[in-house]
């Protein structure tokens, strides 16, 4: 029977011929990636066997609990990690209730009830209640302000503990306790991190690694103390410190308890079913009771407790499997860690303890502060540790599984696959060609080579498409390079290319490297390849003018900008021509010019041999066939009248076109000339993410076209109508209305804000027009006509941003020596014509 | 008797990912390109497609990128990557003892 998932929804009456016969009900005990996923799985196998209802403690939908600390650390919302929304629920007819925790079972007659009394009847039930963290009842860990770093809830009382400011305290150097440490520290809060055993990760990591990564971490600020023993949290009714063993007191509004989760088995437990650590279960993940199932962190399986996720799927699977009654049951999982810890990279798996007969690979570069470790018993892989190059995490994990023997590679095997498989050089398809069909690709959602070949298979042509299809890559994207390289593999040149990432060198999209650069406080071109794995040495010349902008923009005064990352004209300070000569634009503020200024434009017209000069669409005069090496000669001429540089040749605020306004026009109800030289004095020299024009018209004739600009003003009697969007481009557009404004200072404030939005929100290269036909108008009201406070931060960050940048670079260039522009050398060969 | 390299400065007159420029009399000016790991590259300074100088282009890994209409030139062969068909002739150099040194016959036979 072929059913979609729209088809069966609703009740069911049995009876009929037409109608399906009555399902069986299974509810779901966990609303996490369990329980979900292995709903999943079920509806993968038979979407019609089952009427499912799945309970929910938390208040949201399934979400990806390992992406919370991405969220806390502000990289990620709550909806980006989101796994499945209400349309999943909606589309697969199952009943979410969510916020009302089931609070007892009762397997005499097959009925769960929960906090709010509801009572459901099952003719299965799956019990995903996962873990709960582990408090340790030191004295005062039941103050307010004391937490742990579990659920969604948690990450919201750290922001708002960490928007009061102030200190914190993490119990914990594990791998939650240091993300929820990077977190806090990102959102400005002061932390140090209390770890009981002598090196960090001590489960993951071994002692060389795990002193790289306290080393790293302290780097960033953060105080690590290790052997550190919590004596008592100190506090009268809020938490104000933590006092150790030793006497040490550590001031801290906010305690993150971080040391470890047991399995939940409180139900499982009151319902009578045989527990050890976990709930009992067998390869099919039937717990004692042969109706109940169970899943997950809460379970144990053959006495191994997981608190891992890459298990999970080898257990949903096996669940499934037995749930439509085919077998192939869970025989338990080798598990591997590949983790970012605050950004850096770490990798483990199997056994890396060392012991009797085992063998150590390492491979240190301290000044790389990379460290891999590898242990090799009876020439089999049981062990390794990578940190700092993770690269080839998933080969080591995959030889491991598959308990290849080395013998043949143990020469090798440390510098890691591409070497290994011979030649040194490293071609990532050939790698990902050696990988087996069971070596995992996406740890955030176990998926494995053979599942995205056969998602490609299916007809996945692109990077999205896969990511929707199999969910590779969806969520932390650490792996989207080996998709990639997968897609390559399977289909060659048919693979669509992903639109959304910058350019060929990151599978960042624009708006992820703004953010990353904001969040992750980077602050250099280098550090950005870094840190987000740029795929080339030095980026290319799409990103480097657009990482260069980001960063100017997010650290006015501080970033030094870099010359070599930008666009000739901008480096030039004039606008290249077919001939390789340029074009200078001396700015004529508001358009209006003088005798003064006429004569030295023309004397330089004459001096320099322009061929020609022009006035622009934008009321200035543009001097053309300008030399290279003339230019620094040019500027200083025009510096000498007094003039500065129209910015005409960048990606930054070019002209403010006006009319003549009330002073001589007799239409005119404004001074627009006089507004649009105070604008142009407010907003010159800074730098956007495209060129930007303002223009202000005296009357609702707009001689100066005001509503084809990026911020146009048009003045009226009552005060000036302020617009924007506008473009008289390759696709002409008309502005959008933003709000009426009174006076000439409001005006001059939103202008200021409006500008400031666009420079910090817009991507690299985007006009005003097509940047709100992306956000929206009523976006852009919201932030600049309604939210006062906001507005005014946004233009005291323009304004402060100005205060470093309205600096005339041709004034700049001329006292430097020019020697950029001048030639290093000059040959001139015996017996050339001179 | 003239050398077979001609001195033409010092290697940190070129800024790294940058270029500078040495005209050539009765030739093409050529265009003397730092990398980001510091190799030094010289080519005609004119883009194969339309003239454009490359040596206004942005330096990236071991191409640059025409200021004219962003067709990405290999400093090594002068050969246009990617879609785009063309050349620019090469010029060997050389750095000794921080300074750069062109190939004098090079320069010439470019130039011509």
């Amino acid at each position: 029977m072929e059913l979609s998932g729209n088809d069966w929804g609703g009740e069911d009456t049995g009876g009929s011929p037409d109608v399906p016969p009555q399902r069986a009900h299974l509810v779901v005990i966990g609303n996490g990636m369990a329980g979900c996923r292995a709903v999943e799985e079920l509806l993968a196998r038979d979407p019609a066997r089952y009427r499912v209802t799945i309970f929910g403690a938390e208040p949201h939908v399934n979400y990806n609990r390992i992406m919370l600390s991405p969220v806390l650390a502000g990289e990620k919302t709550f909806e980006d990690i989101i796994l499945n929304g209400q349309d999943w629920y909606r589309d697969n007819a199952i009943e979410l209730v969510a916020g009302d925790p089931v609070v007892s079972i009762d397997r005499q007659a097959r009925r769960v009830v929960s906090a709010s009394g509801r009572a459901v009847d099952y003719d299965r039930l799956l019990i995903a209640t996962g873990s709960d963290p582990f408090i340790i009842p030191v004295p005062g860990h039941m103050l307010d302000g004391v937490i742990s770093f579990r659920d969604m809830a948690d990450v919201d009382r750290m922001l708002a503990a960490a928007d009061a400011g102030g200190d914190a305290v993490v119990i914990g150097g594990g791998l939650l306790g240091l993300e929820a440490a990077h977190g806090l520290t990102l959102r400005g809060m002061k932390v140090t991190v209390l770890h009981i055993m002598p090196t960090l990760m001590e489960r993951q990591l071994d002692e060389a690694a795990g002193w790289l990564l306290k080393t790293a971490l302290e780097a960033r600020g953060q105080t690590i103390l290790t052997g550190a023993d919590t004596a008592e949290i100190v506090g009268e009714s809020h938490v104000e410190g933590v006092r150790l063993k030793d006497g040490t007191l550590i001031p801290a509004s906010l305690v993150v308890m971080a040391v470890g989760i047991r399995p939940n088995v409180r139900l499982a437990r009151e319902a009578g079913l045989a527990i050890g650590r976990g709930i009992h279960v067998d390869d099919h993940m039937v717990t004692s009771d042969p109706a109940v199932l169970a899943v997950g962190e809460c379970v144990e399986h053959q006495s191994i407790v997981y608190g891992l996720v890459a298990p999970l799927w080898d257990m949903c699977r096996a669940l499934a499997d037995g749930l439509v009654e085919q077998h192939s049951g869970y025989r338990g999982s080798v598990t591997s860690t590949k983790l970012k810890v605050a950004g850096l990279d770490v990798f483990s798996a199997g056994d890396f303890s060392g012991g009797d007969g085992a063998e150590d690979i390492v491979l240190r570069d301290a000044a790389r502060g990379i460290y891999k470790r590898v242990v090799v018993k009876n020439d089999r892989i049981v062990g390794a540790v990578l940190y700092g190059d993770t690269a080839d995490g998933g080969w080591y994990f995959d030889l491991l599984k598959r308990q290849e023997d080395i013998a043949n590679l143990r020469d090798v095997l440390i510098f890691g696959q591409a070497f290994a498989s011979g030649g040194g050089q490293a071609d990532p398809k050939a790698a990902v060609a050696a990988l087996s069909d069971t070596a995992e690709i996406c740890g955030c959602n176990g998926v494995s080579k053979g599942q995205v070949v056969s998602c490609i298979a299916k007809g996945a042509r692109s990077l999205d498409a896969v990511r929707a299809g199999c969910k590779a890559s969806a969520s932390c994207g650490s792996c989207t390079g080996l998709v990639e390289s997968l897609l390559a593999l399977t289909l060659g040149d048919q693979v669509e290319a992903g639109a959304k990432t910058m350019c060929k060198c990151t599978s960042f999209g624009h708006d992820d490297v703004r953010r990353e650069i904001v969040a992750q406080g980077m602050r250099s071109i280098p550090e950005v390849m870094q840190k987000l794995h740029w795929s080339t040495p030095d980026g290319c010349s799409s990103c480097r003018p657009a990482l260069n902008y980001y960063l100017l923009c997010a650290l006015p005064g501080d970033y030094v900008d870099d010359q070599q990352s930008r666009f000739v004209n901008e480096r030039m300070h004039a606008n290249i021509q077919k001939d390789g000569t340029y074009s200078v634009v001396p700015r004529m503020w508001g358009g209006i010019t003088s005798p003064r200024e006429l004569r030295a434009i023309a004397d330089v017209v004459e001096k320099f041999d322009a061929p020609m000069v022009k006035v622009t669409g934008g009321q200035r005069l543009d001097i053309f066939g300008i030399r290279k090496e003339d230019l620094p000669a040019v500027w200083a001429d025009l510096n000498a009248a007094g003039m500065v540089s129209g910015h005409a040749y960048g990606k930054s605020l070019r002209t403010v076109k006006t009319c003549v306004g009330s002073e001589w026009c007799r239409f005119g109800t404004q001074d627009s000339t006089g507004l649009g030289i105070k604008i142009e004095r407010m907003t010159w020299g800074s730098w956007m993410p495209h060129k930007f024009k303002i223009a202000v018209s005296g009357c609702p004739r707009n001689c100066a076209e005001a509503t084809i600009k990026d911020f146009g003003v048009v003045c009226v009697d009552s005060g000036y109508e302020l617009s924007v969007g506008g473009n008289g481009g390759m696709k002409v557009r008309a502005t959008d209305f933003l709000c009426k404004v009174a006076t000439e200072a409001e005006a001059m404030h939103h202008c200021a804000a409006f500008v400031q939005l666009y420079r910090e929100e817009a991507r690299y290269l985007e006009r005003t027009a097509p940047w709100i036909e992306r956000v929206g108008i009523a976006y852009i009201r919201e932030r600049i006509a309604e939210d006062v406070e906001g507005r005014d931060a946004l233009a005291a960050r323009f304004l402060f941003s100005q205060s470093f940048s309205q600096d005339d670079p041709w004034s700049e260039r001329v006292a430097d020596d020019a020697r950029q522009h001048a030639h290093m050398a000059e040959f001139r060969p015996e017996g050339a014509m001179a | 008797m003239t050398a077979d390299w001609l001195d033409i400065g010092w290697l940190d007159q070129i800024p790294v990912r940058g270029s500078r420029t040495v005209p050539v009399t009765g030739g093409d000016e050529i265009a003397v390109f730092r990398t980001g790991d510091n190799q030094v590259f010289a080519l005609v300074n004119r883009c194969p497609h339309k003239g454009g100088p490359l040596s206004q282009g942005i330096v990236h890994g071991h191409s640059v990128a025409c200021p004219l209409h962003n067709w990405s030139i290999a400093l090594a062969t002068g050969t246009a990557q990617g879609a785009d068909k063309g050349c620019t002739p090469t010029v060997p150099v050389k750095v000794v003892s921080g300074r750069v040194l062109l190939c004098r016959a090079s320069a010439l036979r470019a130039a011509a």
